[in-house]
Order: C-alpha cells, then sequence, then structure tokens
C-alpha cells in the first residue's frame, strides 16, 4: 500500500456517500417510477465505486473488477425488467405515478 | 487541485443535476454523464476493464433504454409543466443543503491512516480471477441475465385478447 492511499480512500468515499445520498433522496422524494429507478441507478454507482476503491487500497483490483463486473450485469438486468413493469404499468393505468398503484394494495 | 477532487466534485455535481432537474429526457442524460465521470475514476483506480464495462453498459445501454421509455409517455401542456416545475423544485430543493452539509461534516471526520491489510495476493489478473475463482459468478450472471430477457419477453408480449 503506497502513503497516499488513506487519503486517496478519504477523498473518495466522501463522494461515494453525496453520490448516494442523492440517489436515496430521489428514491424517497419521487412518486414517479422512472424517476425512482434512476435514484436506483445512482445507488449502484455509489456502490460500484466503492467496490472499485475498495479493490484499489486493498491492492485486489482484480477481485474488485470481477465484482463491479458481476454488478454491472445484474443492475441491467434489473433496469431492464423494471422498465417492463413500468410499460406494463402505464398500460394499465395511462400514468407512471406509483401512488396509483392501488390496485397491488397488500 | 488534486483530478480526483476535481473528478469527485464533477461526479456529484451531475448527479445531484439529475436528480434535481425537473424534465425527465434530461435526467436520463444526467445519469450518462455521471456514468461517464464515474467511468474516468475507474480507469484512475487502475480498473480499466470494470471501467469499459460501465461505459458501454451504464452510459449506454441504460441511457438508451431510458430515453426510449421517455419517449413513451405523452407529452404534457406547457401550463402543467410549469405546476410540475415549481412542485419539483418544492421537493429537491432540500437536496443541495443536505449535500454541502454531509460534505463538511465528513471533511471534519478523519478516516483512519493505518490499514491492517492482508498479504497482497498472488494473482491479480481479472481474467484469472474472473474465470477461475469466481466462476460461480459467472454462471450467476448468466442465469439472472436469462431469467431477465425471459421476464422482459413475457412483460412486452401482446396478450390476444387484447
Amino acid at each position: 500500500m503506497s502513503s497516499d492511499m488513506p487519503q486517496v480512500f478519504g477523498i473518495f468515499s466522501v463522494g461515494i456517500v453525496l453520490v448516494f445520498i442523492a440517489g436515496l433522496y430521489c428514491l424517497i422524494a419521487t412518486s414517479n417510477l422512472i424517476r425512482a429507478l434512476i435514484g436506483l441507478e445512482l445507488l449502484t454507482k455509489a456502490v460500484t465505486l466503492f467496490i472499485i476503491l475498495t479493490g484499489y487500497v486493498t491492492g485486489r483490483v482484480a477481485l474488485a473488477q470481477a465484482l463491479a463486473i458481476t454488478l454491472i450485469v445484474i443492475e441491467v438486468v434489473v433496469i431492464a425488467v423494471a422498465v417492463g413493469v413500468i410499460v406494463c404499468v402505464f398500460r394499465h393505468n395511462k400514468s407512471v405515478d406509483g401512488k396509483l398503484l392501488r390496485n397491488i394494495k397488500g | 487541485m488534486d483530478i480526483n477532487i476535481i473528478l469527485l466534485i464533477v461526479l456529484v455535481i451531475s448527479a445531484i443535476w439529475t436528480v434535481m432537474t425537473p424534465r425527465l429526457p434530461r435526467a436520463a442524460v444526467g445519469l450518462g454523464i455521471t456514468s461517464a465521470v464515474l467511468t474516468i475514476i475507474m480507469f484512475k483506480l487502475s480498473s480499466p476493464l470494470a471501467a469499459v464495462f460501465e461505459l458501454s453498459i451504464c452510459a449506454g445501454l441504460i441511457s438508451a433504454i431510458f430515453i426510449s421509455i421517455i419517449s413513451l409517455m405523452p407529452r404534457i401542456t406547457a401550463q402543467d409543466r410549469d405546476i410540475r416545475q415549481k412542485e419539483h423544485f418544492h421537493k429537491y430543493g432540500l437536496l443541495p443543503v443536505i449535500i454541502v452539509a454531509v460534505a463538511i461534516a465528513l471533511s471534519q471526520f478523519h478516516l483512519p491512516t493505518n490499514f491492517n491489510l492482508p498479504a497482497q495476493p498472488v494473482e491479480n489478473d481479472v481474467r484469472i480471477i474472473l474465470w477461475n475463482l469466481r466462476h460461480l459468478d459467472l454462471l450467476g450472471q448468466i442465469v439472472i441475465l436469462l431469467a431477465g430477457a425471459f421476464g422482459v419477453a413475457i412483460l412486452f408480449k401482446e396478450r390476444k385478447n387484447e
């Protein structure tokens, strides 16, 4: 580990927390399903960067890259299926407002 | 100023812009910009393969998916748009304040400078790690991709009675 690693870890972890907060705020504040997906994407980006940063700091870049690639693949599948669900919701309700999803109350 | 700090500032600003902008196409573009900046940071953190994945899939494919679904939505009138913009800024106006407050609070907090790290691994080639050590991950990825493909096919399937 070189001498600048703790500094790099400190700087990047602040940025990761801020991006995570932006994504979480978007997810909590909105009722639009597309915007909620965008918030989820921001959360995933913060986590991806944290995995890569941890790999860089610990010297296990290859393992971190393998995990990040797995995360990205799962992320794109989640987004594709969620977009399909949103299209179905739009066909039924003529809106993508999450507050209108009363018929799945349980 | 350090290049890492500049990149992080651009990353955070693009993330905030993505959340704050009232128009969804701009939010999708902001998400693409965030992904592109994240790619540069990944290159800086010596992870080129993950960076290429991030650029091609997140900045490219996911932005295209978002823009295509937004294009399916109906247009709103100018009056509705003004009302929605006011509501939007009212709803999201607190975010920059929270971000600045957290950034100031975190800059006062000092992380430990001594990490007790385990010994360096013998193998540090991502291809060998991915194929030899994490092959179950690859199997899981294939299963999830197939599940996603079937899920999307079922969701987009036109029903006969419709």
